[in-house]
């Protein structure tokens, strides 16, 4: 594997450049000679693009900032200007988008370039905009996948560091951060440095779950994991009664690598039911001789009249989905395993032009009784209608000063969005998650109140306090930014 | 297949480069960024190439680079199979309308500079008893259009320049493949709204591949743009100007 640095192009060389820049001597030959523009020319002309504003969405389409989005390949040139970079807004409400009339966002998403992998060691070096899916499609084959992924495979590292985002092995391997070696980052000061957890690992640390606001993420250098074969050995099982699944859920962790429970939340009281499903990695002999095959992802042409997802189509989904996973053991396709819902790419549209939240806490595990079983209760009597309701069991808090997971059940739901409704439920929820001694995870948020977080977050001005010396000003800033951590409008 | 490609660091280039280079192709690739071309080199040894990947220095703007980028190519790779220019530059009518110096950097680069970066390389490969040379021009020069009308006159002077070339040189040995991109999502046209079949270099770079190893003459990306261009070029002028193409 070849380094950066060590390389010599002999027609590159100076006395070359010289010769051909200026070209004024060329005149037969060179036709462009009077048109040509001078280097300082070119940069501000054409390295630099000059994008209009329009309005970025979070995934959910509710949240919206009407700003410029700079976008290339070079990152260097336009996190000079940028007050945010997003990766592919895959978070759900503003976390990605830049705080309103403040200035252009970056959009990483050009910028996927591998830089070096070691397939001694699994050490990958690429660009924060590469995607777990590119990614996969890369490494899959030759016997790597990402040591922790979420469950959508169009995040990019960059996402993936700044949400510190989890997976369903959290129980077992902790949170992306953890499989981090360094990150290359532009600050707000303008400098560019390379931090690791040996080289101001404060910076590093503030940066895992710092939701980009600790500056702009340019490379990521990653260990991944190694893996016996490219599928996955399931198990399915069937629960009709939730505490069953629950006790069923943390032993099933404390075997398996890959854990998760998905319930039925539109049932009435009794007749709630679940399935659980856990995972591993297939050994080589267990496995069909042939690579999963990508799936093909279709694609939502328009959007779903609002009415789309409501209780009655959620319930038949609901219905659909136990029917279809009955009680198995066996093997699954890695993509069906990991990433259910990207068989539709632009599935957010289905519900409609007003778009929906998505709202994930963490209750942490009680000596006896489930927080969850209330949790379920309140939503219930608040009659919100959650259509998926996902489960996962947190392992141990990592290091990431802000990283949302912890000891405990992590509950996922999505909820179409009903205005001022939608923000008295997530008030109400909150103050519930709040008695419970638990926090909600900014990648999704968008309707809690900065003094509902203060209160969740004891680890706030810890960070805070990093942040403000690598950026006094906060001239890195989102909406998310603006809304909960007191930053200038 | 021997390939050399100008233009790779970004966009489709990037990743018809990548198709390449997991087919264990020898690349060697030409531009005028050394970073970029390093990092880009970089790229696609980790994407599977099999060999070290050798760049040099090219722009499209100083035509003097180019007989010395195309030999050290030649040189590296010990003969070349294919030459694919993707390298070329866009600019918003409005934008070309008001900057006359864009403007002609913009007729310059992807008229005059691409046909003369052409006849250097067909000059080589003909010497070499013929080859590919695979140009990207665009849709935006099959019909004079209101919305893009500098950049589409380039790209159809462009595409009737290779449509000649195909004819007094394909008996020799030289293939050349035109390939016009409908609307793909690159950082080229990250500004602009993305329209019907809007698709990502992704998904035209195995066609643009596929077009390569046959020799074919045009073809289209993504393939649906051969059937609206074919109407779109039967629309009587009177009817074309009503519907603001
Ligand atoms: C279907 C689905 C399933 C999901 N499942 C999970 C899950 O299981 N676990 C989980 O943890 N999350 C999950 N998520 C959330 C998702 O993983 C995170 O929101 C992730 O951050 C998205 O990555 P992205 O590249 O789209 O980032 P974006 O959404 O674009 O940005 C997210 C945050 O990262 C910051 N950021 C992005 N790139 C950079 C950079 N280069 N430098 C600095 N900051 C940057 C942004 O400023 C923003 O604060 C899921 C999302 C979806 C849509
Ligand atoms: N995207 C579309 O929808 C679309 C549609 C129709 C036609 N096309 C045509 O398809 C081709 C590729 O488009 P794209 O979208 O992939 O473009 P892109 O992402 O902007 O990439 C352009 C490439 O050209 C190189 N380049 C630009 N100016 C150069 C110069 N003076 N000298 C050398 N290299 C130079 C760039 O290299 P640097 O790294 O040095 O900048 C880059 O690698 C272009 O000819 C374009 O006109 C595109």
């Amino acid at each position: 594997m070849r380094k950066i640095g060590k390389i010599e192009v002999e027609t590159m060389s100076e006395e070359h450049e010289v010769e051909l820049v200026p070209d004024s001597h060329a005149a037969s030959t060179a036709p462009t000679e009077n048109t040509a523009a001078t280097d300082a020319e070119r940069s501000t002309e054409d390295a630099v693009p000059r994008t209009g504003q329009r309005s970025l969405l979070g995934w959910g389409r509710v949240a919206h900032v009407f700003a410029r989005e700079l976008c290339s390949e070079n990152l260097e040139e336009i996190s000079k200007q940028a007050v945010l970079s997003r990766g592919l807004g895959r978070s759900y409400g503003d976390a990605s988008l830049p705080a309103p009339e403040f200035g252009p966002a970056l959009s990483t998403r050009f910028a996927d370039r591998i830089l070096d992998f070691d397939s001694e060691t699994g050490v990958l070096r690429a660009e924060a905009g590469l995607s777990l899916r590119d990614l996969l499609h890369s490494f899959l084959s030759s016997g790597f996948f990402v040591p922790v992924t979420p469950g959508t495979q169009f995040a990019t590292l960059g996402g993936c560091v700044a949400s510190d985002v989890h997976g369903k092995n959290h129980h077992r391997d902790g949170s992306f951060g953890e499989h981090l070696r360094s990150l290359k980052m532009r600050v707000a000061d303008g400098r560019i440095l390379v931090c690791s957890p040996d080289h101001e690992a404060e910076l590093f640390y503030a940066t895992l779950g710092g939701m980009g606001l600790t500056g702009h993420i340019l490379e990521v250098e990653l260990q991944m994991a190694r893996v016996p074969s490219p599928w996955i050995w399931q198990k399915v099982k069937h629960f009709d009664n939730l505490e069953s699944l629950f006790v069923a859920l943390r032993s099933g962790s404390a075997k398996w690598p890959f854990s998760v429970a998905w319930i039925d939340g539109l049932t009435a009281p009794g007749r709630e039911h679940g399935i659980l499903m856990l995972g591993r990695w297939a050994e080589a002999d267990e496995a069909p001789r042939k690579f999963p095959k990508p799936r093909k992802a279709r694609t939502v042409p328009f959007d779903a009249p609002s009415w789309f997802l409501n209780g009655l189509t959620g319930r038949i989904h609901n219905r659909l989905h136990s029917w279809t996973h009955r009680n198995s053991v066996g093997i699954e396709h890695p993509e069906t395993f990991f990433y259910p819902l990207d068989h539709v790419r632009d599935w957010n549209r289905l519900y409609g032009k007003r778009g929906f939240i998505q709202y994930q806490c963490i209750l942490p595990h009680e000596e006896e009784g489930y927080a969850v079983l209330r949790f379920l209760d309140l939503l219930r009597k608040l009659g919100a209608d959650p259509l998926l309701c996902v489960l996962k069991d947190f392992g141990a808090q990592g290091k990431g000063m802000l990283s949302f997971p912890k000891p405990g059940f992590t509950l996922c739901i999505d909820l179409p969005y009903r205005g001022d409704r939608t923000q008295n439920l997530v008030d109400q929820l909150n103050e519930f998650v709040l008695a419970e001694e638990g926090r909600i995870y900014l990648a999704k948020d968008l309707h809690t109140r900065a003094e509902h977080f203060f209160a969740m977050e004891p680890r706030f001005e810890a960070w805070n306090e990093v942040r403000r010396r690598w950026d006094p000003q906060a001239s890195i800033r989102s909406a998310l930014s603006v809304r909960l951590f007191g930053d200038d409008a | 297949m021997k390939v050399v490609l100008l233009g790779a660091t970004k966009g489709m280039g990037r990743a018809v480069a990548r198709k390449f280079a997991e087919r264990g192709d020898s690349i060697f690739l030409l531009g005028r960024d050394q970073d970029e071309l390093e990092r880009s080199a970089l790229d696609l040894e980790n994407r599977g190439a099999r060999q070290r990947i050798e760049y040099g220095f090219c722009d499209l703007l100083q035509p003097r680079s180019f007989e010395p980028g195309l030999a050290q190519a030649w040189e590296t790779l010990d003969g070349v199979d294919a030459v694919v220019v993707t390298a070329g530059i866009f600019g918003a009518q409005e934008d070309l309308e008001v900057r006359d110096a864009h403007a002609a950097r913009v007729l310059t680069a992807d008229f005059t500079s691409t046909v003369l970066f052409c006849e250097v390389a067909r000059k080589r490969l003909l010497e070499d008893g013929g080859g590919t040379l695979c140009v990207f021009s665009s849709v935006a020069g099959d019909r004079g259009r209101s919305k893009v009308v500098l950049y589409g006159a380039a790209k159809a002077g462009l595409s009737a320049y290779l449509e000649g070339l195909d004819h007094r040189y394909r008996r020799a040995g030289l293939r050349t493949v035109c390939v016009k991109p409908g609307f793909v999502r690159t950082a080229m046209t990250a500004d602009l709204d993305a329209p019907p079949f809007a698709c990502d270099p992704e998904t035209i770079a195995p066609r643009v591949v596929r077009a390569i190893d046959r020799g074919t003459p045009v073809v289209y990306v993504p393939g649906i743009w051969r059937w609206v261009l074919l109407a779109i070029r039967m629309l009587p002028r009177f009817a074309m100007r009503r519907i603001d193409f």
